[in-house]
């Protein structure tokens, strides 16, 4: 019992949350170029939450704008209008942070989990420019921080089992704030077998195991200034990708950093904000479990980037500046050893990223317009620099193989512009928006040294002379809202001019066993994606809701090839019931046929899938404190399916029944 | 300006000395820096010192510095002109090797270099001896010993016979330590016309396909065949490798009418050549 209490205290000094009573706006229009997705529990019974222990992969997946790219049950990769990793800008509180995976197994939301976050801001297109050059958008991921204003003190314990995978998620958390200072803690732990797809077939290395640790304290120093300094820990371990041929033994990162925020409402300069910060990223790939590798290999990735940003918010007369001007100082390094199978012979080495130092230093301004009392005109622009430069010199040997007379040194410059025009007439709601984008290689498309990938079964190489991808786009919505009754209609169209993407060389012999030659990534003059969306909600009475939404989406290169990883035609249905403390919810979701697939790049026509979910919750009090509970069925009919984002067709979970409980004590 | 013609010379070798305290030891470091002495061989005049990089002679390729010194002065003989003779001893005859001629090192003073390929190793009952004659200021002098001369641990050098039936010697030169890059690559290839006899092939052509056989026999891009350099009589051309570990040099010899003499391409059915060399680093 002693134990008991003791690792019950421990708990608590470790851990935290916050449960303030913010409320969260309904908002009238339902198509939002800029979409906040709420992850903290603060209303416990919102009926947006999935389940309140859902990883932070779920919560992004119910966005209309993020569709998630899977290689396993774990770390999945976001991608905004249908664009992944290298052409959004994913950033935690502003801050930058690379993955170390060559093989973009640890998307930077992987390293985060929803005990960290009040919400995600998800921005479509240049509108996601706010902290860093993008072509799709921009994914910021807001840590949870308690407003000193307020005197609160709570506890939250979460604990959650899913059949499906026999997973296990217990989290916990304390939040303090009074008038001088605020203290949010939490830990959370993850544990999940293999998961079983529909017809309960096992998918073998689909586990993996992860804790996550995170404090985010502040105190008042001034009657306008406060320092607050935030620290998270995450690590996973054991994490299998049956998708791939290779696991990862350990995924590990600490995210650091302390800020100065200045808040004067009397004053123009409204708002200022100035953080330091570093983040330190190590990745493991290896495949010592998988039996049958033709050789044994080991992928070790670390990423480390140091940087700052000062943000300003300005108010003067019709016009709301926001100024940031940040910077950050990137180190990816990334090797391969590979084991012969003959122990007397010497192991095989190389460095699949040489050591790249990125340097980046950008200012971003927006100004949002009041033009009268309906139309607002928004305008952003954000210049950068960038230099590169390999300071390995194996690794640039390496690549010297292939560019004899590469540089070890790069500049480039980027220059992102959007204006976006809003009108609003009685019931109706226009947004119209162009914008102008730039964004430099990944370290991956201008520096990877053979670096596998399964989908195409091709080995890549990366090429230092590409130049930087440009995208023009279009975005055109119209929301229309009555208290009943809600209908959304948006298209957005990029213009890409430089694609990079993978070209197959003939010439050059494939060095992974088993792949089928080597593609060296080039610029094709340009391609286009084009993303539309349907959604509606009707209120038939204030107990029940339904909404419906419907995408579809197109992208072709220069020569109408279909570009690959591109949604088709998917839809989604849902039906809430809520009453009292009590909410019920039916959904239904599913994509037709993948008829637009790219052959060349490993996709093959995927089929169509309908599956159907169902969720339910009950929250009560117990005194002051706050219980809810929350259990549903995913995939209720146990369905057998995939979908275009499954990598090379992975199965998706088949049914899933799962219990949330949540205990808050105040 | 007379005074000023002889003093210069005075002074710039007093500033030259005064910047060492001990001139004669420079010398002697300096000359065979890098180098670790493998051997002496002495008759009663002199002794020769014998260098390479490793401190030892192996199979293949071995790049040779030596220097006479004179047991009775204990200086280092500078205008020594020089030959030496690798001999083989085997059970039924005996047989010289591939070299180079030995001379003199340019801009120093004390140190004649050259190489010797071994194409077989010694074993317990044959083994290589190395001569030295030389001439000093008129006079013939003969040294000869026994040299230790081990297996190759990687095929560095191999002999064939061609369809030509002409009997060749093949071996690598360079990379001596190998990198993941596009290294320079020479190879030395030798004729032998009899026992006694190696003299270099002229004009002939080397393709080169490095392969990694432990990893599904990958190759590597933008190698360069090998070609004949007439300045140095020997074969030169661009060998990339894209990994440690172990590398087979897949060749194919051809002549001046592009006949090939020895070695097949490698493709999905025939894994190797049966003319290559291997390195491993």
């Amino acid at each position: 019992m002693d134990k008991l209490k003791i690792s019950f205290i421990v708990s608590l000094l470790f851990t935290s949350t916050v449960f303030s009573q913010k409320t969260v706006n309904d908002t009238t229009k339902i198509i939002k170029l800029n979409e906040v997705i709420i992850i903290n529990r603060e209303t416990l019974n919102n009926k947006k939450q999935v389940k309140p222990l859902a990883s932070i992969d779920e919560y992004l997946e119910k966005s209309n704008k993020v569709t998630m790219i899977k290689r396993g049950n774990y770390a999945w990769e976001p991608a905004i209008n249908n664009m992944v990793s290298d052409r959004i800008s994913v950033t935690i509180d502003g801050m930058q942070i690379f993955g170390a995976c060559t093989d973009k197994m640890d998307p930077i939301t992987s390293y985060v989990d929803v005990s960290n976050l009040s919400e995600v801001h998800v921005k479509s297109g240049q509108q996601g420019s706010e902290n860093g050059s993008t072509i799709g958008g921009g994914i910021d991921l807001k840590l949870q921080k308690s407003n000193l204003d307020t005197n609160l003190f709570n506890i939250g314990f979460d604990t959650g089992y899913e059949t499906n995978g026999n997973a296990k998620i217990i989290s916990s958390e304390i939040n303090f704030s009074n008038k001088k200072y605020f203290v949010n803690a939490d830990a959370i732990y993850r544990n999940s077998g293999n998961y079983s797809a529909g017809g309960n077939e096992e998918i073998l290395y689909s586990q993996y195991e992860k804790y996550n640790f995170s404090t985010v304290a502040g105190i008042k120093v001034s009657e306008q200034g406060t320092v607050v300094g935030s620290i998270i820990f995450d690590e996973a371990t054991d994490i299998g990708y049956p998708a791939l041929t290779m696991d990862v033994s350990l995924a590990k990162a600490l995210i650091t950093s302390i800020s100065y925020q200045h808040k004067n409402k009397n004053s123009s300069l409204s708002e200022w904000e100035t953080k330091l910060y570093f983040n330190a990223v190590t990745h493991v790939m290896d495949d010592t479990k998988r039996i049958n590798v033709p050789i044994h290999m080991d992928m070790p990735g670390w990423s480390d980037t140091y940087g700052f940003y000062s943000k300003f918010k300005i108010k003067k007369a019709k016009h709301n500046f926001l100024f940031n001007a940040n910077a950050y100082y990137n180190k990816s390094l990334a090797e391969m050893t590979m084991y012969p199978n003959d122990p007397e012979e010497n192991v095989m080495f190389m460095l699949t990223w040489p050591d790249v130092r990125t340097l980046y230093s950008g200012v971003y301004g927006e100004d949002n317009l009041v033009l009268n009392s309906n139309s607002k005109l928004k305008v952003t622009t954000r210049i950068g620099f960038q230099n590169e430069t390999i300071s390995n010199e194996f690794g640039l040997n390496s690549l010297k193989i292939f560019y004899p007379n590469m540089d070890d040194n790069q500049s480039r410059i980027l220059v992102n512009i959007s204006s976006q025009y809003e009108y609003v007439k009685d019931k109706f709601q226009f947004l119209g928006s162009v914008g102008y984008g730039e964004r430099a290689p990944s370290v991956t498309e201008a520096y990877g040294f053979y670096l596998f990938n399964s989908f195409d079964n091709y080995d890549y190489i990366g090429n230092p002379y590409l130049i930087n991808e440009k995208s023009i786009e279009l975005n055109a919505a119209v929301n229309y809202s009555s208290t009943k009754l809600k209908i959304g209609l948006e298209a957005s169209y990029f213009h890409i001019s430089n694609y990079i993407i993978g070209e197959f060389d003939a010439n050059i012999d494939r060095m992974t066993i088993g792949a089928d030659g080597v593609k060296i990534y080039k610029a094709l003059d340009y391609a286009t994606i084009l993303n539309t969306n349907f959604s509606t909600e009707y209120h038939f009475s204030k107990l029940l809701l339904m909404n419906a939404s419907l995408g579809y989406s197109i992208g072709k290169d220069q020569n109408s090839n279909n570009l690959p990883l591109i949604s088709p035609l998917n839809y989604k249905f849902g039906l809430h019931f809520k009453k009292d403390l009590f909410d019920a919810e039916f959904g239904l979701s599913g994509a037709a046929k993948q008829r637009n697939f790219s052959r060349n790049y490993g996709e093959d026509e995927t089929d169509s899938y309908l599956i159907f979910n169902t969720k339910m919750s009950y929250s009560f009090q117990n005194g002051s404190d706050k219980i809810l509970i929350k259990s549903g069925v995913e995939n209720i009919f146990d369905t057998y399916y995939s979908t275009y984002a499954d990598w090379k067709n992975i199965p998706r979970m088949g049914r899933n029944i799962f219990v949330n409980i949540s205990y808050v004590i105040k | 300006m007379k005074l000023i013609k002889y003093f210069l010379p005075v002074v710039i070798a007093i500033v030259l000395i005064s910047c060492s305290n001990n001139d004669d030891d420079i010398v002697t470091v300096n000359e065979i820096e890098d180098l670790l002495k493998v051997q002496e061989i002495s008759n009663e005049n002199h002794t020769i010192e014998v260098f390479t990089k490793s401190g030892s002679l192996v199979q293949g390729f071995n790049n040779i510095t030596i220097r006479i010194k004179d047991i009775q002065t204990l200086e280092f003989v500078e205008n020594a002109s020089i030959t030496w003779k690798p001999m083989m001893h085997m059970m039924a005859m005996m047989h010289t090797c591939p070299k180079s001629a030995l001379v003199k090192v340019a801009g120093k003073e004390t140190v004649y270099n050259g190489f010797i390929i071994f194409q077989m190793p010694e074993n317990e009952t044959e083994g290589w001896d190395l001569t030295f004659n030389y001439t000093i200021n008129g006079v013939d002098y003969e040294v000869v010993d026994n040299i230790s001369v081990p297996q190759a641990p990687k095929r560095t050098v191999t002999t064939f016979t061609g369809t030509d039936d002409v009997k060749y010697i093949l071996a690598l030169i360079d990379p001596q330590s190998p990198e993941v890059k596009i290294n320079d690559m020479v190879v030395g290839l030798y004729k032998m016309e009899n026992m006694m006899s190696f003299p270099a092939v002229e004009n002939y052509k080397i393709s080169l396909d490095p392969r990694m056989p432990s990893m599904g026999n990958h190759s590597s891009p933008n190698n360069e065949n090998l070609v004949y350099n007439a300045i140095s009589k020997l074969y030169a051309g661009k060998l990339s490798l894209t990994m440690t570990g172990y590398w087979k040099l897949n060749l194919m010899l051809m002549n001046q009418n592009d006949e090939i003499l020895k070695g097949e391409a490698v493709t999905e059915e025939n894994e190797a050549s049966s003319l290559f060399l291997e390195l491993e680093f």
